[in-house]
């Protein structure tokens, strides 16, 4: 058996995070009552004409900048034409031959090694509705939401860089982190915010000529994009091995079976008929607004990790969980601007705050602590009005109800005894049930302190502030 | 006052201004002209008795009561059956849209109402204003004023013979090859097509965007200019709209006395004077040349050879738009849908082969042939090439003379039923129009005769982009020499 290695190129669609459509002033709200969110222009009604909008084509710029590529000076939008319920234009506005993005390239973290994929192009275009095809024996009707319609994307072109299912797994990820990052898009893939189509080829290793390509559609996931080409590649190596030839065409992944069957030949059209839209002018980007745009483009990961690893002296490994996630990093950044300690900020957020994380399957943005909180923690941790066990005990409880770190120190009586005048009586008991340390401590065997501190912390069930018995444990024995 | 629907615009606004006339007397006097002629004429799809009639005793008691009224206050004006007009059925000349009442109002409905101008009604047209005879409507032919056996060109046929049969006193029409100086040609009155994005084409039903231009109609220029003047304006709704503001009215010369400079070049472009042209419209044109040349004016030969590709890269452009911009017409939203069908594409198929007439189907089927795939660089391409060339020529010729003048079309008005089984015949009326459409320049259609018949003929007037104002002050001056007669 030969071996095989296949060639992976990804067409990523991203929802620009802008308040409205591209073309008309509808909101994109995410969830709004169907056919709710629409008016004359993105229904498609006789006369009407679309207008750009300015924020979608700066995110578009911003995601183009953060991926290294070339912003075109003038590009034109097209009418991909096609008739279907959901497109009541009959024709979407998108671009063409003259995309606004030409070029770049992410290196993605793979297996220990770098890797480069190139970006062919980065377009803007406005969404489609959404068909629903209830199921029934009585049902003889589609129903047609036009919410989505005019929602602005862009399409990111991946080159057929791609080398494996594993490789095109960490190229989304690390995608759908700059995404992020740069807040181009929230990316949400179950919102349908991030969509990923695939085409994939194999050719025996070592071959320079590309073998017939089939597109994968219709998964829903990053993991079923995995799955998918795995699937797929396996079902071409099967024909390639049984002396068959791969056919070029469209197929549908089914989650469900876990396998891929070709669209019908009525759900495509090959034939869109591009031409340039002639209702709206060439998209002309000046020196002036790309500079604009260039400085409001956040700091990018691989930078973030960088400065973080530098700026508060933490382990490249630290600093790398910290900026898996845009979130993740400006929780510790607003966390530190409050605690200054960056190491025991960082230890908890990576660890504590991690595993309830894991535990409760949520995102940061979903953790009911907020950084204020977290830091008003570590400083009581810090100050020594909690112990590192009380301020554990204290986080899983702010974790469950949302509670301030105060209420919930107030309700489990979480308090560290800092009265003298108890903690007074606790030290001279102590002092009094170990006479042969006491001398020995009184004798120069000043290392002995930790021993009274312990016992007297031990005799107060936990509670006694350790600096303070500390202090009074000198106070007694003499320094 | 006799008969106030006679009379223009610029004439009555002062009568009603001294309320020596009322805006009800003069939009009764319109409407009674509408009863009296519309039916036979079918000049209108839908007239608006009511509104208009409320619209004038609006403006009529803001004038008793000296409160501000706009530039237009108290005139009919007819409107092209292809302006969204919220509330109003919008059928655009079509079966598919035989029900359709838009849910808002085009940007120049928006604007004759801020100017308090009475909107008598929706005129007919050719179906998606593609036709030069206004016998492709879905609602019966509009018939020539001047003579019923005729035509009164297309596609704003209806626009042009209202204002011709004096039941409006302004219409406005489209011209996206020639549909507003064409009919305005043949029956003998003034069309002007402004500078392409004077005026916004938000809530106009699209035919082919990047030539579709709203046009207005009248009796004469001055009355043009100031009608052009309350449409124009820029309009963020349309991204192509210009931000110029090109017209003003009143204009300088009070008394209608426009004085051109003696200086003034005219070119007459050669390809204007091939064949097809008829001898009694040369002639007529001619005529009218001598009258500028004899006034003092520089008159020269020009050339301009891009011209003779006009209708071959129109008809290429206009419909390869059209295909895209008439495929919203599918039935699943609004307009006709037919009632039998197995599934979607039979719903498809089904609602457009009965909602479409059969020369909205022949450029669907063309534009939908020339962008496909294989022959989209033989023939969009090419054709936006040729256009391109052709407005590089425009460009140039304006180097040497000021304006252009020629025939607006290359006959009188044809009888009914004469071209409508000889597409071609039909397409070759709008020869000497539409190159100025591909070039996006303004052009006034003045009357300059009539043949023996009385069937009136048009001189085109051409000037530069964003030169609309020159262009209606050379055709005002034109008048002013007596080229009608």
């Amino acid at each position: 058996m030969a071996d095989y290695e296949s060639v992976i190129g990804l067409e990523v669609h991203a929802q620009l995070d802008t308040a409205t459509k591209i073309f008309c002033g509808c909101s994109i709200e995410f969830g709004a009552e169907g056919n709710s969110q629409t008016c004359p222009i993105c229904l498609g009604m006789p006369g009407v004409l679309p207008v750009l909008n300015k924020r979608a084509v700066e995110l578009a710029i911003r995601s183009i900048l953060a991926t290294g590529g070339q912003v075109q000076p003038k590009s034109i939008f097209a009418r991909k034409n096609y008739f279907y319920p959901d497109l009541p234009k009959g024709y979407q506005i998108s671009q063409y031959e003259r995309p606004l993005g030409l070029g770049g390239s992410l290196t993605i973290h793979f297996d220990g090694h770098g890797k480069t994929v190139g970006i062919t192009r980065i377009h803007l275009e406005e969404d489609a509705g959404k068909s629903f095809h209830p199921e029934g024996r009585a049902i003889d009707y589609t129903l047609v939401d036009v919410n989505r319609c005019g929602v602005p994307l862009i399409e990111i072109v991946s080159e057929p860089d791609i080398r494996s299912s594993e490789e095109a797994y960490a190229y989304l990820v690390f995608l759908k982190q700059i995404l992020q990052y740069t807040e181009v898009s929230t990316a949400d893939m179950e919102k349908g915010k991030l969509r990923c189509d695939a085409n994939v080829s194999i050719r025996p290793k070592g071959q320079k000529e590309f073998g017939t390509k089939t597109e994968l559609k219709n998964m829903n996931s990053f993991r079923a994009v995995q799955k998918a080409l795995e699937v797929e590649i396996a079902r071409q190596i099967k024909i390639v091995e049984s002396g068959g030839k791969v056919v070029q065409e469209t197929l549908l992944w089914d989650e469900d079976k876990q396998s891929v069957h070709p669209m019908r030949a009525k759900e495509f059209s090959d034939d869109y008929r591009y031409f340039p839209e002639p209702d709206l002018l060439p998209l002309e980007v000046s020196a002036e607004w790309l500079e604009t745009v260039r400085k409001e483009l956040s700091e990018l990961p691989e930078a973030r990790r960088k400065r973080f690893a530098e700026t508060y002296q933490l382990s490249d490994y630290d600093a790398s969980l910290l900026t898996s996630e845009r979130r993740v990093a400006d929780y510790f950044e607003t966390t530190v601007q409050l605690f200054p300690n960056s190491k025991t900020a960082a230890n908890w957020i990576n660890g504590e705050v991690f595993r309830f994380l894991k535990e409760k399957k949520i995102s940061i943005g979903e953790l009911k602590v907020t950084p204020i909180e977290l830091a008003a923690l570590l400083k009581k941790l810090d100050s020594g009005s909690l112990s590192s066990n009380m301020a554990k005990e204290v986080l899983a409880e702010m974790v469950e109800t949302g509670k301030t770190v105060e209420a919930v120190v107030a309700q489990k009586g979480l308090v560290q005894e800092s009265d003298e005048s108890i903690l007074d009586g606790w030290v001279q008991e102590v002092i009094a049930a170990f006479p042969k340390q006491t001398e020995s401590y009184k004798g120069g065997k000043k290392q002995l302190l930790g021993f009274f501190v312990g016992e007297t912390v031990k005799k107060s069930g936990g509670k006694a502030n350790p600096k303070l018995v500390s202090t009074l444990v000198k106070k007694h024995l003499g320094e | 006052m006799g008969e106030l629907n006679k009379k223009k615009a610029w004439e009555l606004l002062p009568l009603l201004e001294k309320k020596e006339i009322s805006a009800v007397e003069l939009t009764q006097s319109c409407l009674a002209e509408i009863d009296r002629t519309g039916k036979k004429l079918n000049s209108f799809i839908t007239v608006l008795a009511d509104s208009a009639l409320e619209k004038a005793r609006e403006v009529d008691a803001k004038r008793s009561k000296n409160q501000p009224v706009g530039k237009l206050a108290g005139v009919p004006v007819a409107v092209k059956d292809i302006f969204c007009t919220k509330g109003v059925r919008t059928t655009c000349g079509s079966r598919i849209l035989e029900n359709f009442v838009p849910p808002y109002d085009a940007t120049i409905i928006q604007k004759l109402k801020e100017a308090d101008a009475v909107i008598l009604g929706k005129t007919n047209m050719d179906e998606f204003a593609m036709g030069s005879s206004t016998e492709h409507s879905a609602f019966g032919p509009t018939l020539n004023p001047l003579n019923p056996a005729k035509v009164p060109g297309g596609s704003s046929g209806g626009s042009a013979a209202a204002v011709a049969a004096h039941q409006t006193i302004l219409a406005l029409g489209t011209d996206t090859g020639g549909s507003v100086r064409q009919p305005a040609s043949l029956c003998g009155i003034a069309g002007f097509r402004p500078t392409y994005g004077v005026v916004s084409r938000y809530g106009l039903v699209a035919f082919a965007s990047s030539l579709d231009q709203i046009s207005p109609l009248a009796k004469d220029t001055r009355d043009l200019w100031l009608i052009a003047d309350v449409i124009s304006s820029h309009d963020r709704r349309d991204s192509t709209s210009i931000p110029e503001r090109l017209f003003n009215y009143p204009y300088s010369d009070s008394n209608g006395k426009v004085e051109l400079s003696r200086n003034t070049r005219f070119g007459i472009p050669k390809e204007f004077w091939g064949e097809g042209l008829s001898p009694e419209v040369r002639d007529a044109v001619q005529g009218a040349i001598d009258k500028v040349s004899k006034a003092g004016y520089k008159v020269e030969e020009v050339s301009l050879p891009a011209l003779s590709a006009g209708i071959a890269v129109y008809y290429i452009i206009c419909t390869a738009e059209a295909s895209s911009n008439l495929a919203r017409y599918d039935g699943v939203k609004y307009g006709l849908r037919v009632k039998d069908y197995a599934d979607l594409f039979e719903m498809y198929a089904k609602t457009r082969a009965a909602g479409f007439g059969a020369e909205v189907k022949r450029r669907i089927i063309l534009g939908t042939y020339v962008l496909s795939a294989g022959y989209y660089d033989a023939y969009y391409v090419k054709a936006q090439k040729v256009r391109a060339v052709m407005k590089k020529e425009f460009a140039e010729v304006f180097k040497k003379v000021d304006f252009l003048l020629g025939p607006t079309t290359p006959s009188v008005a044809f009888n009914v039923g004469e071209k409508t089984d000889n597409p071609l015949e039909m397409y070759l009326n709008d020869i000497y129009t539409v190159p100025i459409n591909l070039a996006g320049v303004p052009a006034v259609s003045i009357p300059c005769g009539k043949n023996k018949e009385g069937l009136p003929m048009g001189l085109q007037i051409i000037g530069p982009q964003k030169k609309d104002e020159m262009v209606l002050k050379a055709a005002m001056a034109l008048e002013n020499l007596g080229i009608r007669a």
